[in-house]
């Protein structure tokens, strides 16, 4: 398999503003390239207001971009959208507290009008994956939050989507829930073998779960630096006391201090600019 | 349950048995029931000790003899009164739901229509009812029936109208970026997110408009129309001086009122079991 066939995601060239004809403009994005293969498991990380969120949301053409192209499995995001080929978590669960669980795994399903009693299988395999087989006819307010966020992960899969985003999935969650369903997300994505893009502002959790960490800068948002995350698979506790895994988390530390996010210069976009205004002036 | 889910430390009570909801159901309702009962004694004694005129407050053992001797038969017929009352309070309901509704969806939908249309319903809640009960009942016709629903459906649109344009608007944004990210149409979002999300709205807004239905009917009734109705008995007891048969009316309503409202909150526990309101009800 070629390069460019195993791409799942290609950001070409990538601009997003903000603002009207009135308002100021605000630019959020700028000059992204981005590309992810089949199966990546991939972190975008930065400081808040550094456009990560936007740049998941424009994967998923629930924005538009204001300049370049956003590739999904070789179509534009906009036709990957139709096509139904996204499962989305956001950081709430947005589950709809009049369905049971059940039911809220299978809307997606009957949006697709798929038959009833594929729709009652396909709910009951994605319950199995997030092992909440006995939850499945309790109501949402009826669970825990990281339950609730774990249904909304069977409700992502469950139109076996060609990619899946999350948006902060667990950051309104403790720490202690957070580490296991960072473990939980690890065992459902080495078992359905899903591209995901995964947003989220902790460096111990991006490099845990990641095979790449694509690091953001601060407003305009631009990608600083992407690194990779050599750890073996699977990976468990262990993986967290492993010497390599302090290794990855102090990379992406520095590479997000040396963007300039405790007041350094940019390092590696921007040194153009410098250097042609210098010249300018000299 | 699995051990993953234990884990977790899964807020799922057992179902109480049946026994345990009775007593804690009894033992919620008994402080009321005590004070009830204590208010109608002491009401009775003082009356009786004081000699108290039958014009200023009958007792309650007079109000009751009155609901019984008037219930079916007699000048003022309580039962066939009610339920006349009662028939022109739902038919006023059901018509200002209606048109509620309908006008909740188009300013839910277009901008165009709330900038048209609120201006108006706020000045059509800002008119007291009592000043346009003559006009209605001029326009409708004093005896027919139309008349008091009419009556009724002008007090009962705008919290209808309200409420559903709050519950079809007020969801959540990420639940409409869910929706769009599966591709979901315009009219796939109304049915499966902002209709269920309207429901509990609109029960609210029935329970306040039960109330409001029979006072819109009562209203209309004084200022004349069929004599065997509420208002009217109210009216024309009052001045024949049998305040007995007027606080037996009184009290007629006002358990039909309960009623009506009890009967939406029953349809509640029915429609969305799942709601905060509903199950913040559970007694005890």
């Amino acid at each position: 398999m070629s390069d460019s066939t195993a791409a799942v995601v290609r950001v070409i060239g990538l601009d997003k503003q903000f603002g009207s004809r009135d308002g100021p403009v605000t630019t959020a994005l700028t000059g992204i390239d981005l590309t992810i293969g089949r199966g990546e498991f991939v972190s975008l990380i930065g400081p808040s207001g550094c456009g990560k969120s936007t740049l998941l949301r424009l994967i998923g053409d629930l924005t538009s971009p204001t300049a370049g192209s956003v590739e999904v499995n070789g179509k534009p995001a906009h036709a990957a959208r139709l096509g139904r080929e996204y499962g989305m978590v956001f950081q709430a669960p947005v589950l709809f507290e009049w369905r049971s669980v059940e039911d809220n795994v299978k809307l997606p399903l009957e949006l697709l009008d798929m038959s009833r009693s594929d729709r009652d299988e396909r709910a009951r395999e994605m319950l199995a994956l997030v092992e909440l087989s006995d939850f499945a006819r309790h109501h949402p307010y009826q669970l825990s939050g990281g339950m609730q966020q774990r249904v909304a992960i069977a409700r992502a899969l469950a139109l076996q989507p060609a990619i899946l985003l999350m948006d902060e999935p667990f950051g309104a969650l403790d720490e202690m829930t957070r580490e296991r369903m960072n473990a939980e997300v690890l065992r459902i994505w080495q078992r359905t073998g899903t591209t995901v893009v995964f947003v989220t502002h902790s460096i111990p959790e991006a490099v845990f779960l990641s095979t790449r960490v694509v690091v953001m800068s601060a407003r305009p948002g631009r990608i600083t630096r992407i690194v990779d995350v050599p750890l073996p698979q699977p990976r468990n506790d262990e993986t967290r006391e492993d010497p390599g895994y302090f290794r990855v988390v102090t990379e992406v530390r520095e590479a997000l201090r040396a963007d300039g996010g405790l007041g350094g210069e940019p390092p590696l976009v921007g040194s153009e600019e410098r250097l042609a205004a210098e010249g300018g002036i000299g | 349950m699995t051990a993953a889910a234990a884990s977790v430390g899964v807020p799922v009570p057992p179902p109480p048995g049946r026994v345990g909801r009775v007593g804690r159901t009894l033992r919620h309702y008994l402080p009321a029931v005590v004070v009830f009962v204590a208010g109608i004694g002491l009401w009775e004694l003082l009356i009786r000790i004081f000699e108290v005129r039958a014009f200023i407050l009958p007792a309650p053992s007079a109000i009751a003899a009155a609901l019984v001797d008037n219930w079916g038969a007699g000048r003022w017929p309580l039962f066939q009164s009610a339920q006349t009352t009662l028939f022109e309070a739902v038919g006023g309901l059901v018509i200002g739901t209606l048109v509620g509704v309908v006008i909740a969806f188009a300013v839910a939908r277009w901008a165009n229509a709330r900038d048209a249309v609120l201006p108006f319903a706020v000045a059509a809640n800002a008119i007291p009812i009592i000043a346009i009960a003559p006009i209605f009942n001029a326009w409708f016709g004093v005896t027919n029936p139309v008349s008091k629903m009419m009556i009724a459906a002008l007090l009962v649109f705008f919290p209808v109208m309200i409420n559903v344009t709050r519950g079809l608007t007020a969801v959540e944004p990420a639940a409409v970026e869910l929706m769009r990210s599966y591709a979901a149409s315009e009219w796939t979002i109304l049915r499966k997110l902002r209709l269920p999300n309207a429901l509990p709205f609109f029960l609210t807004a029935l329970k306040v408009a039960t109330t409001l239905s029979l006072i819109g009917a009562i209203v209309g009734e004084y200022f004349g129309g069929s004599s065997t109705v509420i208002g009217r008995v109210v009216v024309q007891s009052a001045s024949a001086l049998r305040f007995d048969v007027t606080w037996a009316a009184i009290l007629l309503a006002a358990i039909t009122g309960i009623t009506f409202y009890l009967v939406i909150v029953a349809l509640e526990r029915i429609l969305i079991p799942w709601h905060a309101s509903v199950r913040g009800e559970e007694p005890g």
